[in-house]
């Protein structure tokens, strides 16, 4: 039975007011995963039926978009040569947060077949923070699919952080990237 | 007087609802022709929610400002949109031209906001929007203006008022060829596939809003659905005699806009100096013929 004694209301504190903010947010922000497909390998042919008619990605409500401003999702298809790192990373840089990275095939996670290359990057988490992985090659659209709603659920479980980590270890990151890419020395828009 | 304001911002907020879940039911319905399954009807709210609820980075002021003047311009125009025939905010303020006047400000908010993003890809959408309104407006004017001309008023109410009499037709049956022009005027209103140039995610990525993201994007799309709804809501206004409840234009408002989305879904995209010669081309021919029919030989059925 309920006392009927005066008791004093317990005020949540400010923490605890955003946390509540940030799981309504999440609801919506992982029912609303819009992508941005960065297709440099081999495993984009994957994507066409992942997303139309056989497999249908709309049905989670995630959708192609055009610009790195409009994406919550940084897809890494395939492997990653130097030149097209540097592109990914102002890519990434340009999303707006919260923003989550996946990584397609076994090109991200160890180099895959093009582990012995001198153009090639061999992990991607080095570079930038990845969320889910998911491995093959080239992974069929069911296994795409389920990496897709293994995102949902750590955005849900609140494991999906990378975008803090890139900002926590920020220099971690830098450094791997300057080692990786060399200092830029001339700045103009022709040489970056 | 602060009633028929708060009338004015409940009809803006309504059609804000109204049209995004007709834009969501419709995301579905073209999922189904195309074989699938489709989103759930509600996920536009969704898009927007998340949207809004995203951080975001900001291009210097006039990026923001002109996003604020869009959303506001968009609202203060949906004010003034009657629902039916006996309701709406401000009454004898309900003008045809109002419109016209009105939904540039959102326009231009738009616009100058896109360019002050410095992206080059925004400049163009921008342009290319303001050139595919130059080629609509000019077939779909004429053929409003043989409206006020018959009906001898420019009041929304008074032309829908007209339509309803006992002994006069929809305009877009007494008027068959203006209608279609009207059709295809709105069409290009609202962006849709044949006349998108000025969009075209995979072309000029997105156009205007290459630079948005977040919080600014969401307002963005919110100006969109209203807009939608002031661009939808005329055409049943002038061209399909109104609503004397609200259910009828629901209805009336819920056919129109499927019918244009499944006509944009089967179709691909136009570039921009085909938008412009085909606006003014076919649609002004029609639209300046059924003018001459109308008013000269007074062929009105």
């Amino acid at each position: 039975m309920l006392s009927t004694k005066y008791t004093e209301k317990t005020k949540l504190t400010k923490d605890e007011i955003d946390r509540k903010w940030w799981e309504v947010g999440d609801y919506f922000r992982r029912n609303s995963l819009w992508l941005l497909m960065y297709c440099t390998g081999c495993c984009a042919v994957e994507l066409p039926p992942s997303m139309t008619s056989a497999y249908d990605m709309e049905r989670l409500g995630m959708g192609p978009m055009a610009t790195p401003r409009q994406a919550d999702i940084l897809l890494v298809s395939g492997y990653l040569s130097l030149k097209t790192l540097r592109r990914l990373i102002y890519t990434y840089e340009q999303m707006s947060e919260p923003k989550y990275v996946i990584g397609l095939g076994s090109c991200p996670i160890n180099g895959g077949i093009y582990h012995d290359s001198h153009a090639v990057i061999n992990q991607l988490d080095q570079y930038i923070p990845v969320d889910v992985y998911v491995a093959g090659c080239m992974p069929n659209p069911e296994s795409i699919l389920n990496g897709f709603v293994d995102l949902m659920e750590s955005i849900k479980n609140k494991t999906a952080n990378s975008w803090k980590k890139y900002r926590d270890n920020n220099e971690w990151y830098k450094q791997n990237q300057k080692d990786a890419l060399g200092e830029v020395i001339i700045h103009d828009e022709f040489h970056e | 007087m602060i009633l028929n304001i708060l009338i004015g911002i409940g009809i803006a907020f309504f059609g804000f609802v109204l049209q995004t879940s007709i834009a969501g039911i419709n995301r579905k319905i073209v999922g189904r022709l195309q074989k699938r399954h489709g989103p759930r009807w509600y996920q536009e709210f969704i898009d927007i929610f998340k949207l809004l609820s995203k951080r975001s980075i900001t291009h210097g002021w006039i990026f923001d400002f002109g996003v604020i003047m869009a959303l506001g311009g968009i609202i203060a125009t949906a004010m003034f949109m009657p629902l039916t025939n006996n309701f709406l905010a401000f009454e004898n303020f309900d003008n045809f031209f109002i419109f016209v006047y009105l939904i540039a400000v959102g326009m231009l908010g738009m616009a100058m906001s896109a360019s002050g993003s410095g992206n080059p890809w925004a400049s163009i959408g921008v342009m290319r929007a303001l050139t595919t309104m130059l080629a609509y407006e000019v077939p779909f004017l004429i053929v409003v203006l043989t409206i006020i001309n018959l009906t001898g008023n420019s009041s929304l109410t008074e032309i829908m008022l007209y339509q309803q009499a006992s002994g006069n037709n929809w305009f877009l049956i007494a008027l068959p060829i203006g209608g279609l022009v009207g059709f295809i005027a709105l069409m290009g209103m609202l962006g849709k596939k044949p006349f998108e140039t000025y969009v075209a995610p995979a072309e000029i990525a997105s156009g205007p809003m290459v630079e948005y993201g977040g919080k600014q994007l969401g307002m963005l799309f919110i100006m969109n659905e209203i807009s939608a709804f002031i661009e939808v809501s005329l055409f049943v206004h002038l061209f399909l005699g109104g609503a004397t409840n609200i259910f009828e234009f629901l209805i009336k408002y819920f056919v129109v806009y499927t019918l244009a989305n499944l006509i944009s879904s089967v179709n691909g995209r136009f570039k921009i100096d085909q938008v412009v010669k085909f606006f003014y081309k076919w649609p002004l021919i029609m639209a300046v013929t059924q003018a001459v029919i109308a008013i000269y030989f007074g062929w009105v059925i």
